[in-house]
């Protein structure tokens, strides 16, 4: 194994992978090579090899896999001793965790513990030399990601920490399986209790598949806060219905009660690539750009000509929603006829 | 009787920022933002006071950041706080989330007992939620974050719902435990008008110093003493107070560095601008069916 390691946590819900994690793997895929490294998967959980034995085909060269039927549900106390641990002897220069619920309650535990840097919800990922205050630092990882209400994009480094340690939300990596998967090769690392892993116990758990699936809609049609109120949303519903779409809000949206959280898009939501985005409504904050840019073509509606939504889109409409909505929906339809 | 140590900051008001708070070398003049009490933090805090409430015991609640931060303490204190300190030196100034937990948790061994820590999921100002499992694992307890709801505490152990992907847990735990708090898991009670009367006027060490400047009958001590003995005295921490380690505070105990800002103001762009017509707009879909979007 080289020095240069990149890790990724392998997180499971139900013994099923997170999607997350794979696409953190694909990017580490990346950053490895840039440092000359390797890719290596910490899978914890139980009854967890297959995970770990998947992981191989994002171009993992080595997997840890630490499986005990009392990790079967993730656990802060447990995991989190196990990663310290294992950091704390390996050394790796890059761990990545998704910035999903488990992600963001593990890991600002084991980089305390560690005493890494941490840098949360990033939306970009790079290896770069870099001079810090007249230093050179070969080869580090430059943890990117809007700021202060998106009015700046931050780049934020750890030159004086061994470990560097960031956190990405699901979708903002493209997941690509590897061409050439090294052979499978899993460490097994046991696990012994200790009191303070029991401290905490889970009595039940709920989790329903959630039925939307932005990540997969070719047609989004997203309100934000401009729309002013639920009533227009019905409008969006209409206009996604029609187009055989979903529809979708920014934070404002969301924060307003316009639309559930599991339709958010934007640096703390989803992160889609759609063939087609409609953004109604929406001023086009970097936050909500991070989660939309990348759609193959982009329309905005926004009655403020000089709403930054405009700066990423191909098409724009100068209008109220209340009055383009209606002429969008009668318009395609006649097209169909 | 339960003991609650509350985690609360003060942040610029982020949702709110203008092109004046830009500056040109694209950097953010905080000066310009108002300061707020962030919100999740105050629902953390009502959390604690809905502990005291329906078990007793006491509410305490501590900040880091500049002497002004201690405005919100104010706002602890005329919610139902018991006791609120300041965790205040220039030492600590430019602190990432690491530095911070650490002062934190210095400061709550300082403190004392206590049985829970509640804090905010995450402050608008970074959106890291970081701070809050640093401390835990700093005081080596155990954490529940993202709660939503205190279904019991009995037998030294409390019970919680808590948000996870997806769905929900129902978690229990062994006090003491750190909590982290989701927005709309409770709405902070309103301001209590007595509580203003009487804390209004609650000064810490550096409010009172100020009053002392240019006036030479006031003695800094007899103050201190007065608002003391009145129960207006906000008490500060300082880096000497806590005996911290420096190299472990502010800038030089934060592993992250801000190596580059930029500021995103788009300006212009190449979008093709369609007319608010039916015609307009019909030519647009017909364009985007031959480019076999639909």
């Amino acid at each position: 194994m080289h020095n240069n390691e990149v890790w990724v946590f392998v997180e499971q819900r139900n013994g099923k992978p997170a999607d997350v994690s794979f696409e953190l793997l694909s990017k580490g895929r990346k950053l490895a090579d840039q440092i000359n490294g390797a890719l290596r998967s910490v899978v914890i959980g139980h009854n967890a090899r297959k995970i770990a034995e998947d992981t191989f085909k994002y171009g993992v060269n080595e997997a840890f896999l630490v499986d005990h039927p009392d990790l079967q549900l993730f656990r802060t106390m447990p995991y989190s001793r196990i990663l310290n641990e294992l950091i704390k002897k390996h050394t790796p220069r890059v761990v990545l965790f998704g910035a999903t619920v488990y992600g963001r309650d593990l890991a600002p535990r084991v980089a305390s513990n560690t005493k890494s840097g941490l840098t949360a919800d990033c939306t970009d990922l790079k290896i770069s030399d870099v001079k810090y205050l007249g230093k050179d630092y070969p080869q580090l990882l430059l943890q990117i990601r809007p700021a202060f209400g998106g009015n700046i994009v931050a780049t934020i480094i750890t030159p004086d920490v061994p470990v560097q340690m960031a956190t990405v939300r699901e979708g903002v990596m493209e997941m690509h399986p590897c061409e050439k998967p090294h052979k499978v090769k899993i460490t097994e690392i046991s696990y012994n209790p200790v009191d303070i892993d029991g401290l905490l116990e889970i009595i039940e758990q709920h989790r329903e598949e959630s039925k939307v699936n932005l990540k997969a809609a070719p047609i989004i049609v997203a309100g934000g806060y401009g729309l002013g109120s639920k009533e227009n949303f019905k409008l969006l519903h209409e206009l996604a219905h029609v187009l055989g779409g979903e529809v979708a809000g920014s934070r404002a949206a969301v924060d307003a009660g316009f639309i559930s959280p599991d339709r958010q898009v934007g640096q703390t939501g989803v992160t889609v690539r759609p063939k087609l985005y409609i953004a109604v409504g929406i001023s086009g904050a970097i936050q909500h750009r991070a989660g939309m840019q990348e759609a193959k073509k982009i329309i905005a509606i926004n009655t403020d000509p000089d709403a930054p939504i405009f700066d990423i889109s191909h098409y724009g409409i100068v209008g109220d929603a209340s009055q383009v909505l209606p002429m969008f929906i009668d318009a395609y339809k006649h097209k169909l006829k | 009787m339960y003991t609650s140590i509350v985690l609360v900051k003060q942040v610029p008001d982020t949702a709110n920022i203008t092109g004046k708070v830009m500056k040109d070398d694209g950097t953010v003049n905080r000066a310009m933002l108002p300061a707020i009490f962030n919100y999740e933090d105050k629902v953390a805090l009502e959390f604690a006071l809905r502990v005291k409430d329906q078990y007793g015991g006491k509410v305490i609640a501590i900040t880091m950041g500049p002497p002004r931060a201690s405005d919100i303490l104010r706002e602890c204190l005329y919610m139902g706080a018991d006791r609120v300190y300041a965790i205040s030196d220039r030492k600590f100034a430019g602190a990432d989330t690491l530095a911070t937990s650490y002062v934190l948790s210095e400061a709550i061994k300082k403190i004392g007992n206590y049985d829970f820590i509640f804090a905010g999921r995450q402050a608008i100002d970074g959106d890291t939620a970081q701070v809050g499992p640093q401390t835990a694992e700093k005081l080596g307890i155990p954490q529940v974050t993202y709660a939503e709801k205190i279904n019991s505490i009995k037998n030294g152990k409390i019970e919680i719902r808590k948000k996870i992907d997806g769905g929900y847990e129902i978690v229990r735990c062994k006090l003491p435990v750190l909590i982290t708090v989701l927005k709309g898991a409770a709405e902070p009670r309103p301001f209590k008008a007595k509580r203003i009367m009487a804390y209004k006027g609650a000064k810490t060490l550096t409010d009172l110093e100020k009053m002392t400047e240019g006036n030479s009958l006031l003695y800094i001590d007899t103050l201190k003493h007065e608002y003391k003995t009145r129960n207006l005295f906000i008490e500060t921490l300082t880096a000497d107070d806590l005996k911290v380690d420096d190299s472990r505070c502010g800038i030089k105990g934060s592993p992250t560095k801000v190596h580059k800002v930029e500021s995103v103001v788009l300006a212009g762009g190449n979008h093709e601008k369609i007319a608010a017509s039916k015609d307009a707009i019909g030519e647009l879909i017909g364009k985007l069916m031959e480019d076999r979007i639909f």
